[in-house]
């Protein structure tokens, strides 16, 4: 009785990629750590989006958070770049290859603190990136000190207090005109999953705090970035969903209840109010709401702001279709007969 | 005259240079019995800074250069938008000595505030151009002096009051060419290139020309002895600045990002880009093959030129010395993630902010090793707007096949400054990319290690992202890493990739630019110099051979690392004199370090920090001193 064993063919998505296509090696951060379910939201995310690994390039600075970018999708180009610096460097790669996706990832202190002039120049300058602040209130590689984002009153391991307000970066990165911003919880995994697939969809800058429990320094009663704590203080402000482009499946959304946006890509996000109605292309709605959640002592989650409509820096400059990277030398270097104008206008 | 130095007055010195060289005839002078001194004086124009004395000055120094005579321009000015002094240095001189003059022979003066200074630090003997109303001739006895009314020649050549403050500089400019037999119709054509798009400004800037020029006719007595005479040494030239050259090298080595943060000397360099580019670099369709950003600060402006040379463009910035300090960190990540940079220095005086609108030639140690840990990088070192041009594609090329920042160091008297150049050649290199993996190459070799040298050349193959094969990609990081750039904390690992490094440098000894060298196989005396630094010299060599019969062998720098000339001069000089515009002799350490130990002591440094041009006579001088003569 010989049978042969077969094995079911490999799930794979709408490029024939299977999601280990996506993997990346082995996480050497702390055993918990949000980052490593952020990581795994990513993965998820360009898998389901059907996003070619070859095209994305990933970004990081110094710091837990920026080490990540070793940890998925490996068979996308990576830079590991300087404290603080990582929009330069992003900024540089897309003026070189506007045909990459580029994904960023920081934390609250490489963008809150040594970072915070490129930050601010990275939102004015509506670079298509998709820009994700793994937020968990403190400096984890040199061992638990304060960052910008810490809330006054949270306290350290050692019981000292933080005296000075946080900074938040949504409010920030909606005034200063990025165009996709939102905060999530790693711990939020459907919430964070469908953001980060409607911001692939995006073009132009997105900003996600997505708050990230240090495990081993910042996870203790009196922390305002801990598990714990979130799980307490979460508030969404909608139900977001997202359906692709490329998905022919349209299920009806009633407009009395859901705020629906269409994508650049034609996609849709949809935000489902849970309170009041909300709309999210208003940018002062959007950092008023955020104040009074501040002042109410929530960690207020979802899509505060976008605009789908806004040219990124990259339309602006008006570039050849084909990367400026590759361009041949017939089109980068002009003739001799341009030469000899130059010298003429000297003579 | 400061650091004159027991050498005679600048007349006397001048009579006795003509009577060496015979290039132009003299002639006698009816007036005071004196020579003629053709072709062969400086003249200082002394302004307020933003009253439209640039214009003036360049109109003057192209006529000069329309009759064929060699000559200079150098703006010294200060760091203020307007009404702080400014002076304009012009040189003209037969023999093609272009450097600044430590002597004034004529002296345009017309700002009030510095007028008594200026006519204070003359030398016997050398003239002065006024505005009556300053009454400088009651100053001193030993000079030249001539008057001119300038508000009231103005007032009716240029009707509207506003302007005339603007006008009137141009009323010096007639007056100098009466003066010094510079022909009108030059003025004229130059002044019309000056306000080419500007009809209007142009027949009233002549008018005030002419009003100066009649006046002086006149007027006044010629009674020194400076005239300008046509000769043909400047036919086919142009005159541009050596930011411009640069610009235009750039745009010619195919460039495709440039990013940057303004600051002096170096932000004409980008922007004369910016319109070079726009006329020569926007595609058929309307599309631009370059992107251009102003970035928020130096950081960014480096970190933007080293994400786009990783993701493959030909990038670039161009800054100064306080740029060049906030860059150090991101220098450090790109020798070490061995990305291309090109990097322009435009040098100003340091430290700290310094003089910014003064040369120097003091960013030479800090460049050469900018950032932590052992870094050492390459330097290109122009001294002419032509190797300004040629140099672009030098350091793009180079930037490109090591994978490394390659450093053009620039300085504020060749970026800001206008020279006279031959027409610069059009690129007779194809650009080349350096060792870069396509899919195609990927498809046939599997697989590929970022940091192995493969070929022996300390150089590995790296892939540009976005490069469609699934063995493509690899990750770029500061940190410590192995062969494939995988993260590695390993001895071993660290040390092999380090030395690996060293030797591209070392490679590239023999890929960077040779050294200039001008010696006669006997001469016991070595120079070696760089940069603008080269004009005093040549003029200096002649200097030592007329006046002291000193003869020396001069050797200069092109490039850093040194090649095999340099150790070579070096050994077969007794005496080597080091000339740079820095304090410490910064260039001389360089070289201590790469020499063999017993020869250091060869090595002596004529510096100069004063933040003008370095001139020939105070080489001669000092050199001289030290031989002990």
């Amino acid at each position: 009785m010989a049978t042969t064993p077969t094995t079911p063919a490999p799930k794979t998505n709408r490029i024939g990629l299977q999601v280990v296509d996506y993997r990346g090696g082995k996480t050497t951060l702390c055993a918990g750590c949000g980052h490593n379910a952020i990581s795994e939201r990513i993965i998820d995310a360009m898998y389901e989006m059907g996003v070619s690994p070859e095209r994305v390039a990933k970004f990081s600075g110094i710091g837990c958070s920026s080490k990540s970018p070793a940890y998925f999708m490996n068979r996308s180009h990576s830079f590991n770049s300087v404290h603080g610096r990582m929009p330069a460097v992003a900024t540089g790669a897309m003026l070189a290859n506007k045909n990459l996706i580029a994904l960023g990832v920081t934390g609250d202190g490489d963008t809150v603190s040594i970072g915070a002039g490129q930050f601010v120049h990275l939102m004015r300058r509506n670079l298509p990136i998709i820009y994700i602040i793994e937020d968990n209130g403190c400096y984890g590689l040199t061992k638990g000190q304060f960052s910008a984002t810490a809330d006054l009153g949270s306290t350290l391991k050692s019981g000292i207090a933080n005296d000075l307000p946080p900074v938040d970066t949504c409010a920030m990165a909606i005034q200063l005109g990025a165009t996709f911003v939102g905060r999530s919880f790693s711990g939020d995994k459907r919430q964070l999953h469908t953001m980060l697939k409607a911001a692939i969809a995006h073009k132009g800058t997105v900003m996600l705090d997505v708050v990230s429990p240090c495990v081993t320094f910042n996870d203790h009663e009196g922390s305002t970035k801990s598990y714990k704590y979130m799980q307490a203080h979460e508030e969404p402000l909608h139900e977001v969903s997202f359906v692709p482009a490329f998905e022919e499946i349209n299920v009806d959304y009633d407009p009395g209840t859901t705020f629906e946006v269409t994508m650049h890509d034609g996609s849709r996000l949809r935000l489902r109010k849970l309170e009041e109605a909300y709309d999210p292309t208003d940018k002062v709605e959007a950092v008023s709401r955020l104040m009074e959640s501040h002042a109410k002592g929530e960690v207020l989650t979802g899509v505060f702001y976008i605009n789908a409509k806004a040219p990124s820096f990259i339309d602006m400059l008006n570039v050849t279709d084909q990367p400026l990277a590759t361009l041949p030398e017939s089109a980068v270097r002009p003739s001799r007969e341009a030469l000899e104008a130059c010298m003429e206008e000297l003579r | 005259m400061p650091g004159a130095c027991g050498a005679g007055p600048a007349t006397n010195r001048k009579v006795k240079g003509m009577a060496t060289t015979d290039v132009v005839p003299q002639e006698s002078s009816g007036h005071l019995g004196q020579k003629r001194v053709v072709n062969d004086m400086s003249i200082q124009v002394a302004t307020v800074n933003g009253s439209g004395s640039q214009s003036s000055n360049t109109v003057l120094l192209r006529s000069i250069f329309q009759m064929g005579v060699p000559v200079s321009g150098k703006n010294l000015f200060p760091s203020n938008i307007a009404g702080l002094p400014t002076w304009y240095t012009i040189r003209a001189n037969k023999d093609g000595y272009i450097a600044r003059k430590k002597e004034i022979d004529f002296l345009v003066a017309m700002n009030a505030e510095t007028a008594q200074d200026d006519v204070k630090a003359l030398a016997p003997g050398a003239s002065v151009l006024y505005d009556e109303p300053l009454a400088l001739d009651k100053l001193r006895n030993d000079l030249i002096f001539y008057s001119v009314p300038y508000d009231k020649l103005v007032a009716p050549v240029c009707p509207e009051a506003k302007l005339r403050k603007l006008v009137k500089n141009m009323i010096y400019v007639g007056v100098v060419a009466q003066l010094l037999e510079i022909d009108m119709g030059e003025v004229e054509k130059a002044l019309r290139k000056q306000f080419a798009k500007k009809l209007k400004a142009a027949n009233l800037n002549l008018a005030a020309a002419k009003a100066g020029y009649d006046y002086a006719a006149a007027n006044l007595t010629k009674r020194d002895p400076f005239v300008v005479s046509r000769m043909d040494k400047t036919s086919g030239k142009i005159i541009i600045d050596g930011n411009s050259a640069a610009a235009m090298g750039c745009m010619f080595a195919g460039c495709t990002v440039v990013t940057w943060y303004p600051i002096t000397p170096s932000s004409s360099l980008v922007e004369t880009m910016i319109e070079y580019m726009k006329e020569y670099r926007i595609g058929p369709d309307g599309k631009a093959t370059f992107a251009i950003v102003q970035a928020e600060d130096e950081l960014a402006a480096v970190g933007m030129v080293i994400g786009a040379a990783w993701a493959g463009a030909r990038s670039m910035t161009a800054t100064a010395g306080p740029g060049i300090s906030l860059m150090a960190e991101f220098a450090g990540l790109a020798y070490y993630v061995e990305v291309p940079a090109v990097i322009w220095d435009i040098q100003r005086v340091g430290p700290s902010t310094g003089l910014p609108t003064r040369t120097s030639q003091g960013d030479i140690l800090s460049t050469a090793f900018l950032s932590h840990g052992d870094t050492k990088h390459i330097m290109l070192l122009p001294y002419s707007v032509g190797e300004c041009f040629t140099m672009a594609q030098d350091a793009f090329d180079l930037a490109e096949h090591f994978q490394t920042p390659v450093f053009v160091m620039s300085d504020l008297d060749l970026g800001m400054n206008n020279w006279m150049s031959d027409p610069f050649p059009y690129p007779d290199k194809p650009i080349k990319r350096g060792k870069v993996l396509t899919k195609e190459d990927l498809q046939k070799l599997g697989s590929f290690a970022r940091y192995k040298d493969v070929d022996g050349d300390g150089i590995g193959y790296r892939t540009l992202p976005g490069t469609d094969h699934p063995a493509a990609s690899y990750f770029a990081r500061g940190s410590g890493h192995n062969e494939k750039g995988q993260y590695s904390e390993r001895p071993d690992d660290f040390e092999r990739n380090m030395e690996r490094i060293n030797k591209k440098f070392e490679t590239a000894r023999s890929f960077v630019p040779r050294p200039e060298i001008i010696a006669n196989g006997k001469s016991k005396i070595g120079i070696i110099a760089f940069g603008t630094s080269h004009w005093a010299i040549i003029e200096s060599r002649d200097q030592l051979r007329k006046e002291h019969a000193v003869e020396t062998d001069y050797l200069r720098l092109r490039s850093y690392p040194f090649t095999r000339e340099v150790h070579d001069f070096i050994e077969t000089h007794d005496r080597i004199y080091v000339v740079e515009q820095n304090r410490d002799g910064q260039m001389a350490t360089l070289l201590k370090l790469d020499i063999r130990p017993e020869l250091t002591p060869r090595l002596r440094s004529i510096c100069h920090i004063h933040g003008l041009p370095i001139d020939a006579r105070s080489v001669t001088d000092e050199l001289m001193m030290m031989e002990g003569k």
